[in-house]
């Protein structure tokens, strides 16, 4: 499969072949690290907006596999406070990187840039629309600790309206043959553009308000903040906060095997009191990040075939 | 139908754009700009329609449309129909058809698109076209109809 040179943009450009093959070179890296794999390359990391969790995944990332990082962490100290054009920006880049990853708060900004650059751009998110990278660490991290990622339940907790790495990961999903159990309160429902997309794939889901209705059928939770942000009034916000909070009381109603996901950072949609239990999966999940974002890496610039 | 007939053969050389939904054939009249054209053009609104009920149509002599202007069309008046006079003659007649990609016609609806901060030529790709559905080539924003606005 090829994928050297290829932008990785949003995750629904990939097939569901696409997508195996990046998880498949993710394991086998994680089973035979090669840490001068990228030696002698230079990866530009370009974050037009902060982002410490996916910034610091991809470095080090880049930096385990014997490559190099240059760019920076924010716009403040670069010639886009002088009015220069994202695509003169990476006109720029391309010619200092093999290999360059960006986050930028405007929507689309990651497929302008990879039509500007001649070496591969990885989306690093694009404002409210792609962070196809989480996407891709979800789905490993489901494989990983389930051996597959058909014929589970997946349960989807909190704000599914605004959250992006649930729209994300549900249209990922699509290609596979599990349950989704879409809990959040009406306010905050899955927009009916991916519940329609649901239908169209024939995918099996159930919408639910009650967390403890479906809890006990679940292999994988799925959980999410509820973003202040989002609300532009804080009465409203206080609401929906802390709606859902998975704490030890629930571990009776939790199958032995369930696994409790979130993409971080979390605020008090899980205990602290989970993360000692077998049902915790977040922190593995963010380690996954960097696994997946280096065989991403290495497949874009070929050096992994 | 003779009426009909005596309208569109009443231009030499041109255009006849026919069977426009009545209340779209101002929207027609604005995307082809002929506001500020010296062409010989006639208007017509309310016209009678078996298919439509009322109906607009647009005569235009010594113009020819261009692609983009027809697919332009499509988008606002889907059931519009393009009839090419010479000489007296219709010499092609053809439904305006809403094509698959719609590049540098209309605007990103989502005001933080790319395309909407950067100086870049839209692009779009059609998802249904009747009632049609579009989505941004950049965001990946799905625009209806109503939010349809050109450049």
């Amino acid at each position: 499969m090829e994928f050297r040179n290829r932008d990785i943009i949003s995750i629904k450009d990939f097939t569901k072949d696409e997508i195996l093959y990046v998880l498949k070179t993710a394991k086998k890296l994680e089973s035979r690290p090669n840490p001068s794999l990228m030696k002698g390359r230079v990866m530009a990391s370009l974050f037009f907006e902060p982002s410490t969790r996916t910034r610091l995944s991809f470095e080090s990332a880049m930096t385990r596999l014997g490559g190099q990082v240059i760019g920076f962490s924010e716009p403040g100290n670069t010639s886009l406070k002088k009015g220069e054009t994202l695509w003169d920006t990476i006109k720029m880049a391309e010619q200092y990187a093999d290999v360059i990853v960006m986050r930028h708060p405007v929507e689309g900004a990651a497929r302008l840039a990879a039509e500007a650059s001649g070496v591969p751009i990885i989306n690093g998110g694009d404002g409210a629309n792609q962070h196809p990278t989480q996407t891709l660490l979800d789905l490993y991290t489901i494989q990983k600790a389930k051996g597959k990622i058909d014929g589970l339940n997946i349960g989807f907790l909190g704000d599914l309206k605004y959250g992006r790495t649930v729209h994300s990961l549900s249209t990922a999903l699509t290609h596979f043959n599990s349950t989704l159990y879409l809990i959040s309160p009406e306010a905050l429902k899955m927009p009916e553009s991916y519940t329609e997309e649901l239908d169209r794939k024939k995918v099996k889901y159930h919408e639910e308000s009650d967390l403890m209705k479906v809890i006990g059928k679940l292999d994988v939770l799925y959980a999410t903040r509820i973003q202040k942000e989002r609300f532009p009034d804080p009465m409203e916000y206080k609401k929906y906060a802390g709606v859902y909070k998975l704490d030890k009381s629930m571990l009776p109603h939790f199958k032995p095997t369930l696994k409790i996901m979130h993409p971080l950072p979390r605020v008090d949609e899980i205990h602290p009191e989970l993360d000692n239990t077998p049902h915790a999966l977040y922190f593995e999940q963010a380690g996954n990040g960097i696994t997946v974002r280096q065989a991403l890496l290495a497949l874009v610039t070929g050096r992994i075939k | 139908m003779t009426g009909k007939t005596l309208k569109i053969s009443a231009i030499m050389d041109g255009t006849v754009i026919d069977h426009i939904s009545a209340a779209n054939t101002f929207r027609v009249a604005e995307i082809l700009n002929i506001k500020g054209s010296a062409n010989v053009v006639t208007v017509g609104m309310n016209l009678e329609s078996k298919s439509l009920g009322k109906k607009g149509l647009i005569k235009i002599g010594g113009r020819f449309l261009t692609k983009q202007e027809v697919d332009t069309i499509a988008l606002f008046a889907p059931e519009a129909s393009i009839n090419i006079i010479k000489n007296f003659e219709v010499t092609k007649k053809f439904r305006v058809e809403v094509p698959d990609t719609i590049n540098g016609i209309i605007k990103c609806a989502n005001p933080n698109c790319i395309t909407n901060a950067e100086r870049t030529k839209t692009n779009f790709h059609v998802l249904d076209k009747n009632p049609l559905k579009i989505k941004c080539h950049y965001c990946e924003r799905v625009i209806g109809k109503e939010n349809i606005e050109l450049i």
